[in-house]
């Protein structure tokens, strides 16, 4: 449905993005992760063919983003980042001009418009000056207004930046519900976001692609093995060595983590790193015992997105 | 290029004018200076007279007596200077305010082609314009009332109005198109038209040829004509010609900011 080919833009001597290539397929939800700056709007302004790339190819639904920017514009509904409404204009007859320069006519547009604000939670505020609506209904009235002519694609750039936890929470819904039949390119730096409502996972930074994924896969190729918490009351330096000679440990790190008390009564906390495929966490337990220490807690650490976009991004800072 | 879209351009920017106020207050201000321009000069064409009536030698200066000379031309000079300062507070927001708030992006990624988005904008800037010069027709129709008025100047001084105020208006919708501060928009378009205006003035120091053509370009020269009831294509065509250009000069401003 969306395929990026190569695709570069300069600002002048700026570079927006390089060689950025990645696809979705129809259906698909593709978030677009990155740092601010790091070109998802740059891309996003491509696709909806606000501009026109410096070089390289941007497809959407079989259409030229440069060539045949008619059709693609046609086919899309697109959320800019801070979104931009009129002020002056009453929802109603917002959403009446959108739907109708996106080509609904005559009578079905009221239908169209009543429909889309059904759908977007927008019944509240018939007849109310769009100025006059707080940042989660002017959340909606974009997301209404890039949906009103029932378009294949979606491109939503931020959509839940700025709302408090519960808007959040709806406008995610929102989205979900929306991507059952439709593809949506969602850009977001804010990652659980990203890992609950996507199928797939671009990170880009500082204009270059990063990784592409599914976010379980990205997860899971970025540590070898699997990673536990330990809490052990003992000696902390003997504990840090011993656990280092367990067999299928790769790596230990002592944490600030002190459990109840300063004197290492509650236990000390460590990181421990496992080899792949090694058990490590068997061969722990019978150490900690046989040393007479005390075994607090032991759970596995899930490998967040977060901490495979923290790794990612830093790398590339790497010289 | 769609009517349709044109008109849905329109529809939206028309019902902004209003919803925002600006139109109510740029109509009743110029309605309001206009009026006070029309008072004063007939005011002055009842004393003149009077001073006839009394003193023959007065009479004899006949051009003095003409309605049409001593106030309905003046009329037509003063509403466009009243024109000329209040038109760029309409179109400094088109576009400016629009590329400001974002809103362009929206536009821009719809799909509608420039010259519909242009054509719409200046078609509602024209409308509010319109009203603005409905406001001055009791005027004339005082006049007619009173007196007897040659009715042809007063047409032909409407239409030559029309002609200027589009004019006015495509160019404040370019120099809206190269910023997005509105205030630089306004000034700009009042500085622009401030030398189409006073070109005239400097006929006398140049050579003829260069006179000849300054005196082309210069606005009130136009204008004139058509207040007199004299209607020359090539008046009719300078208008044109100026809205136009500055129409595409705006297709290609937006043009190049896609590009930048």
């Amino acid at each position: 449905m969306i395929e990026v080919e190569d695709l570069t833009k300069n600002y002048g001597s700026h570079l927006g993005i390089e060689g950025l290539t990645f696809s979705a397929q129809k259906g698909e939800t593709v978030g677009f992760l990155g740092p601010n700056g790091a070109g998802k709007t740059t891309t996003m302004r491509i696709l909806t063919c606000y501009f026109p790339a410096t070089s390289g190819k941007a497809m959407v639904a079989g259409y030229d983003c440069f060539e045949d920017s008619f059709e693609v514009r046609k086919r899309i509904g697109y959320l800019p980042e801070n979104v931009p409404l009129y002020g002056d204009m009453i929802v109603d007859d917002y959403l009446a001009f959108v739907a109708g320069i996106k080509g609904v006519e005559g009578r079905a547009m009221k239908q169209t418009v009543m429909r889309i604000m059904g759908d977007c939670g927008l019944e509240t505020v018939v007849g109310r000056p769009i100025r006059e609506l707080s940042k989660g209904y002017r959340q909606r009235v974009g997301l209404a207004q890039a949906l009103v002519n029932n378009p294949e694609i979606l491109i939503l750039d931020e959509p839940t930046n700025g709302l408090d936890p519960k808007q959040i929470k709806e406008i995610r819904k929102l989205i979900a519900d929306l991507a059952i039949h439709r593809t949506i390119i969602l850009s977001s730096h804010i990652l659980p976001e990203v890992s609950l409502v996507c199928e797939r996972v671009v990170i880009i930074n500082k204009g270059k692609l990063v990784a592409v994924d599914k976010p379980e896969n990205l997860t899971t190729n970025l540590g070898d093995g699997s990673r536990i918490l330990l809490r052990i009351s003992g000696e902390r330096e003997q504990i840090t060595k011993a656990l280092g000679t367990v067999k299928g440990v790769a790596k230990v790190k002592p944490t600030d983590d002190r459990g109840d008390g300063d004197d290492g009564s509650g236990g000390w906390g460590f990181v421990v790193d496992l080899d792949m495929g090694a058990d490590g966490e068997q061969s722990i337990l019978p150490m900690v015992v046989s040393n007479n220490w005390k075994l607090h807690e032991m759970r596995a650490v899930e490998t967040s997105l977060e901490d495979v976009f923290i790794q990612l991004v830093t790398e590339e800072d790497a010289p | 290029m769609n009517p349709r879209s044109i008109g849905l351009v329109f529809k939206k920017d028309l019902k902004s004018y209003f919803n925002s106020y600006i139109a109510y207050a740029v109509i009743a201000i110029f309605a309001a200076a206009t009026g006070y321009l029309f008072f004063n000069l007939l005011a002055s064409f009842s004393v003149l007279s009077f001073q006839a009536q009394a003193n023959p030698m007065v009479a004899k200066q006949y051009n003095l007596l003409n309605v049409n000379e001593t106030v309905v031309r003046p009329l037509f000079g003063n509403i466009s200077i009243v024109m000329l300062l209040m038109l760029p507070l309409l179109t400094m927001k088109l576009l400016a305010d629009e590329k400001k708030s974002g809103t362009m992006e929206l536009l821009l990624t719809y799909p509608v082609k420039d010259a519909e988005v242009v054509m719409g904008k200046f078609f509602a800037c024209l409308a509010v314009f319109a009203a603005m010069l409905l406001s001055t027709v009791s005027y004339p129709l005082l006049l007619i009332y009173l007196g007897e008025p040659e009715i042809v100047p007063i047409i032909t001084g409407y239409c030559g109005l029309f002609m200027l105020g589009a004019a006015f208006i495509s160019l404040g919708i370019f120099t809206s198109s190269l910023t997005e501060n509105q205030i630089i928009a306004a000034s700009l378009s009042v500085g622009i038209l401030f030398c189409f205006w006073l070109m005239s003035y400097s006929t006398m120091f140049v050579s003829p040829t260069i006179a000849q053509i300054i005196s082309y370009l210069s606005m009130n020269d136009h204008l004139a004509s058509l207040a007199k009831g004299v209607v020359d294509t090539e008046d009719i065509i300078y208008f044109l010609v100026f809205t136009g250009l500055f129409l595409f000069l705006t297709l290609r401003s937006l043009e190049s900011n896609r590009w930048r």
